[in-house]
Parts: C-alpha cells; sequence; structure tokens
C-alpha cells in the first residue's frame, strides 16, 4: 500500500525507516553497549532490579504565593501520597531580588513562592519535617543562599546535616544557554558552583549538588540530540570545575544527578534517557579515570514537556502528559514531575496537580510498565535510535572541546544559537503542517464552541504586599549591625578563595534577606549582560 | 505613496529569561520584512518606551510568560500616553487567562497572542492594523 504524504520523522526531525530489523544495529554487542540493568555501561539502567525495588519519586513541581500559601499545597502532597518534595520560586526569589526591587513589580509570588529569607523558609517547611522527606529546589543562580536557608531551617529542627538529603538545580550553565536566571559572570558562577560541591562533600554527603538540567534546554527549542548532548557536556564541565577546584572525582560526582525533559516523541525519548545513561558512564570512566561506581551511574529526575501543552482544548494536555510520563518510565527515569493540564494558561490548580500525581500512580500501579527492566532494550528500533543519539551527541562533544569548553562555547553563542535555529525550524513545521499538533493546526474546535473552560488558579494579587510588608518588618526587628558584619564578611570570603558556604550561613542566621547577600556579590563581582542573538 | 517597512520593537519586560517565543517571532517578523529591533531580556517599561521612541516603532510586542501582564501593561501605555506615542500599535504574546484579556483591551493592549498562534497570524495582524492606522487621518 501507498505510504501516507507525511514526513516520517521523530519532533527532533530525524528521519524514521519504515522497519528496523538486525541490519539496523550491524555488530550488535550486547555487553559492551547494553550490559545487564546495573552493569556499565548502564544503558538498561542503573539498578539491577529496576522499579522492581524502588518505584520512581513521584515529585512534583509546586510553589506560588506567600510560603504559609505554598506550605499548605505541600501538605496536601504529601498526604496524597506524594513523595518527596519539589520547591518552585517565584522570579524575584530565582534573581536574587527582594519583593520592594523595582524588576519584582508584578512578579512576586507570581510563578512560584516568594522566599526572601531565612523567615519565609521556616515557614514553607512548617510541620514538614526535613530529616523524613527529600526536597527539591529548583534554584540556580542563588542557590548556594536558598541551600543556606535550608540548611539552617534542618539545623533548627534538629536534623542532621550529614543524613539530610535532597537537590538543589544549582547549574549555571544551562541558565547562560537557555533559561537565562544569571546573575553573575560565568566563571565566579562556576565558582559558586564549586564551592557548594566541596562544603556539601564535608558536610552534607547525602545531598545531591547540582541536577544538571537538559530541562529548560529542550523547552528553548533544543533538539532531543542537542539536549543530550549540551547537557551532559555541562556535567563534563562541572566535573572538570570540581577537579580544578581541588577535590577527587570520586568525592563529589555521585553528587551529581540530571534532569531531562520528557517530549512526546515517544521513542526518541526512550532512547535519549538510555544512551544518557551510556555516554556518562564512558565519559565518566574515560575522561575523569572515575573508579568508584557510583560516580559512573547516571541519575536523572525528568518532567514531562511543559512546551507541548496547548491554550486550545486543554484536556487534552493530560494525554500527551501520560503517554510523555509513560516514555520517561520506559527509559528509567529515578524521579518524575507530571504536568497539569492547565499549565498552557496559569500555574495548576490543586485539581488539576493531584490529577497529574494520579497519571503517575496509574502508570505505576495498574499498567504493570514497571515490572520488568528495561522492556524494550534489544528492540531494534530503539537500540539503534540509541545509537544514532549518542553518535550526534560525540559530535556536539567535539566540537565544543574545539572551542575549549563549554564556557567559551556559551561566551560565543554557540549552544544558544543552535537552540534557537531548532527552536525556528520547529515553528516552521508547525506553520507548514509538516509537525502536527491535535486542536492547535489540526481537529482545531471551531471558534466559540467546543473549547473546554477549565478553572484557573488565580494567584492572590495581596500575596505581594504581603511579602513587601514582611520584609519591611524584617528589616526594622533583626539585627542590623549583624547583619552587616555578615554582609561584609560575605565580600571578603567572595574576593579571596575562602569557600562562601560558611560565610553565607552566617548571613543566613542573621536574616540577611536574599537580595543582600546577592547584591553583596554583584558588588565583588559584577552582573553578566548576554548579547542578545536572534 | 509606496508602504513603508512596519518598524518592530520585540521587547521582554520582568524578570523572565524564557526567550523562546520572542525570538521566534522576531524572526518571524523579520523574514516577513519587517524591521526588528530586539530589546533582550529585563527590560523596564521606561526602557521599552524609550527604545520605542528611538527606533520609530511602528509596534512593540512584548513577551510575558510569567503572569506580570497586570503590573507590567497599565505601566507601559501610561508611558507611551505620556510620550505622545499612543499611535504605536501594541501586542501582546504569553501564558494569559481569559479573565485578564478584557482588562489587556481596556488599556489599549490591540492583541493577546496565547500558546499555539501561528506566525502568520501574527504578521497578518500586524501588517493589517498598521496599514489602517497609516489610512487613519492624523498620522
Amino acid at each position: 500500500m501507498k505510504e501516507r504524504d507525511i514526513p516520517f520523522q521523530t519532533i527532533s526531525g530525524r528521519p524514521i525507516e519504515r522497519l528496523y530489523g538486525p541490519q539496523s544495529i550491524p555488530g550488535f554487542d550486547y555487553g559492551a553497549e547494553l550490559g545487564d540493568p546495573g552493569e556499565f555501561p548502564f544503558t538498561r539502567g542503573i539498578h539491577p532490579s529496576g522499579y522492581r525495588g524502588k518505584l520512581w519519586t513521584m515529585r512534583q513541581f509546586a510553589g506560588y504565593g506567600t510560603p504559609e500559601e505554598t506550605n499548605r499545597r505541600y501538605r496536601e502532597l504529601l498526604s496524597a501520597g506524594a513523595t518527596g518534595l519539589s520547591v518552585a520560586f517565584d522570579l524575584p526569589t530565582l534573581m536574587g531580588r527582594d519583593p520592594d526591587h523595582p524588576l519584582s513589580l508584578g512578579e512576586v509570588g507570581k510563578c512560584g513562592v516568594n522566599v526572601t529569607s531565612l523567615a519565609d523558609m521556616e515557614t514553607l517547611f512548617d510541620g514538614i519535617s526535613l530529616a523524613d522527606i527529600t526536597t527539591s529546589m529548583t534554584i540556580n543562580s542563588p542557590a548556594p543562599m536558598i541551600f543556606a536557608m535550608y540548611l539552617v531551617v534542618a539545623e533548627r529542627q534538629g536534623a542532621d546535616w550529614r543524613a539530610i538529603s535532597g537537590t538543589i538545580q544549582n547549574d549555571i550553565l544551562k541558565e547562560f544557554i537557555a533559561q537565562k536566571e544569571y546573575i553573575y559572570p560565568p566563571r565566579p558562577s562556576m565558582r559558586l558552583v564549586t564551592d557548594v560541591f566541596t562544603f556539601c562533600s564535608r558536610q552534607v554527603p547525602r545531598w545531591n549538588t547540582i541536577s544538571v538540567s537538559g530541562y529548560h534546554i529542550r523547552e528553548a527549542g533544543a533538539t532531543a540530540a542537542q539536549e543530550l548532548a549540551f547537557t551532559l557536556r555541562d556535567g563534563v564541565e562541572y566535573v572538570q570545575a570540581g577537579v580544578e577546584a581541588g577535590l577527587q572525582v570520586d568525592a563529589f560526582v555521585p553528587r551529581m544527578s540530571f534532569f531531562f525533559n520528557a517530549h512526546s516523541d515517544f521513542f526518541e525519548e526512550i532512547a535519549k534517557y538510555r544512551a544518557a545513561r551510556r555516554i556518562w558512564a564512558r565519559v565518566m570512566q574515560d575522561r575523569f579515570g572515575a573508579g568508584d561506581e557510583r560516580s559512573l551511574k547516571l541519575r536523572f529526575h525528568s518532567q514531562t514537556a511543559g512546551v507541548s501543552l496547548t491554550a486550545q482544548q486543554p484536556m487534552n494536555n493530560v494525554m500527551r502528559t501520560a503517554l510523555q510520563a509513560l516514555s520517561a518510565v520506559l527509559g528509567g527515569t529515578n524521579s518524575l514531575h507530571t504536568n497539569s493540564l492547565d499549565e498552557a494558561l496559569a500555574l495548576p490548580t490543586a485539581a488539576a496537580a493531584t490529577l497529574a500525581l494520579r497519571t503517575q500512580q496509574i502508570l505505576a500501579y495498574e499498567t504493570g510498565v514497571a515490572a520488568a527492566v528495561d522492556p524494550l532494550g534489544g528492540s531494534y528500533f530503539v537500540e539503534r535510535l540509541t545509537r544514532d543519539l549518542e553518535e550526534e551527541s560525540a559530535g556536539y562533544f567535539r566540537t565544543i572541546d574545539n572551542m575549549g569548553g563549554m564556557i567559551a562555547a556559551i561566551e560565543r553563542g554557540y549552544p544558544q544559537r543552535e537552540i534557537a535555529e531548532s527552536a525556528y525550524r520547529f515553528q516552521q513545521d508547525v506553520e507548514r503542517r509538516r509537525q502536527l499538533i491535535v486542536g492547535v493546526n489540526e481537529f482545531i474546535a471551531p471558534a466559540g464552541d467546543g473549547e473546554e473552560r477549565v478553572p484557573i488558579l488565580q494567584i492572590d494579587e495581596e500575596a505581594a504586599n504581603r511579602q513587601l510588608r514582611r520584609t519591611e518588618r524584617l528589616r526594622r526587628e533583626r539585627d542590623g549591625d549583624q547583619v552587616k558584619r555578615a554582609l561584609s564578611a560575605l565580600c571578603e570570603a567572595a574576593a579571596g578563595t575562602a569557600n562562601t558556604m560558611p560565610a553565607l550561613l552566617d548571613a543566613v542566621r542573621a536574616y540577611a534577606t536574599i537580595g543582600e547577600m546577592c547584591d553583596a556579590l554583584r558588588d565583588v563581582w559584577g552582573e553578566y549582560q548576554e548579547q542578545a542573538i536572534i | 505613496m509606496s508602504p513603508s517597512i512596519i518598524r518592530v520593537v520585540i521587547a521582554k519586560p520582568g524578570l523572565d529569561g524564557h526567550d523562546r517565543g520572542a525570538k521566534v517571532i522576531a524572526r518571524a517578523l523579520r523574514d516577513a520584512g519587517m524591521e526588528v529591533i530586539y530589546t533582550g531580556l529585563r527590560q523596564t517599561p521606561e526602557q521599552i518606551v524609550a527604545a520605542a521612541l528611538q527606533e520609530d516603532a511602528d509596534v512593540i510586542g512584548l513577551s510575558i510568560l510569567s503572569g506580570a501582564h497586570n503590573s507590567i501593561c497599565p505601566r507601559l501605555m501610561e508611558l507611551l500616553r505620556e510620550k505622545g506615542l499612543d499611535d504605536v500599535l501594541v501586542v501582546l504574546g504569553g501564558i494569559i487567562p481569559d479573565a485578564d484579556l478584557p482588562g489587556l483591551k481596556a488599556l489599549g493592549v490591540s492583541a493577546v497572542f496565547r500558546p499555539g498562534t501561528s506566525m502568520q497570524e501574527i504578521i497578518d495582524f500586524i501588517r493589517r492594523e498598521t496599514a489602517a492606522k497609516a489610512g487613519a487621518p492624523g498620522r
């Protein structure tokens, strides 16, 4: 039969053949290429028992408004069966600005929770024992400041720093590449990252010090191969930086974790996760001579693709998210966030967020997909895709190595330009209907008809005012001299070579605000301005 | 008189750095023959209005995904009026809930383009509206 007249290609533009067979993977070597789960090069997974031992962590990213409101949402999520917390901060917090800064206008509490000082962090985790949960915090440029606040809350709850666990994203390179929430220039920014590595290796040994993130790179428009390559090459850059800061590879690499997108192209995504594990194991062994097996095992979180959600016919997003989540599970994700159906319109309502969590629970307990490890291993198609992605990634590695590493590549605008190209190509494919999106350029509901209305979360505009008043009161009531002394000690550490974490912990204990701490370092290091590329 | 080239300032106000949409649109408008100036990230309303004035813009395209539109748009429209730039066409793209649409229209935002809008639709809208403004008396 004649084939349909459409381009058979992945969402990243990779051509797909009609049929895959043994000839698609010439010289296939099970031991070298795959290995059993839990064995080098970990293509099939990092645990021999897969999800039979421990299911993936169902970790839903949440945060909005004031710390009180978000604290309530966390308690709801925990009682609904979530197994970890994940903090979404608002833009002022992410950019190291206090609520009363002019650039914070309209942004306080909007796309996450506002945390200005230790007082807010105490409220955020009120009634939640940090010794008993793991918390992931999506924070990058001010990661050391927010982490210091979390540590002081733990300290005051009586939790042992050596026992607590969680993750800070702390991935500044992808900020320069994709998400653009940077503050300082690349080199001092890397110093902050390695300060956290060093501090944690000594004092908070179970903490995941970085989540090297492809998620945002993909959301910005990268292809699957670009997401894979830029993320892992960022990982290499961090390992190199840690080594140059005097750390032994096996003393900090086991606490590095990764974060990938779960996009719509089902098989390409599964291959991407499998390739990621294989590449990382090989790179850590070949480039860095890692000896500890934990340094070779790539652990990752994944999140379904926000960018794939449509404002049109929003109920369709439930299906998209479920299928994306399935690809992450078949690819062996270690933890997962599923998006809510209403996120092309606003932050999710509690009902929509619960449905997203239920989607994961159905996958875990009803579908049987968690029973066998790497169930697609050996599929001619999936193995070929895994190989192709690994090869394409190696090409990007060579290009970036030739430029002198990722920081040099970023300074030349290389990954930024590659991603912008891919984003534009994708949009053109959508315009020309080479890429179909249900409800957007195909199966469109007639105007005014069939467009379901979904309830929308309204962020209380009063949240900003409450945070403003709270910050004002904090500045009045704390010991101003103690704050001043702590901030000047912080500047001194930053200007020299001492680790900045102890000075940050002191500043946090004195209730210095995030804006004050970040400003102190702005005075020392300056701010980064990017060359806008279109 | 031959139609002059449409001049567009694409701006990214607020603290948000998600610039995929702004950059794709900037490029699409440029490929459609418009003169496009992209301000880069984190522009205050004051900076955006200054850019529009300096570039003699016909159109300002704002990209806001963070939910800050109800604070940023009123300030921007007020500044445009103060500078006598009320004839500049202002369009907005981003994550904008239904409930906010009437308020934005009332402020003078001519169109709100949400996720899934085609580039062609945006190009056509800008061409049509700028032509209508050019044909209107007083310009």
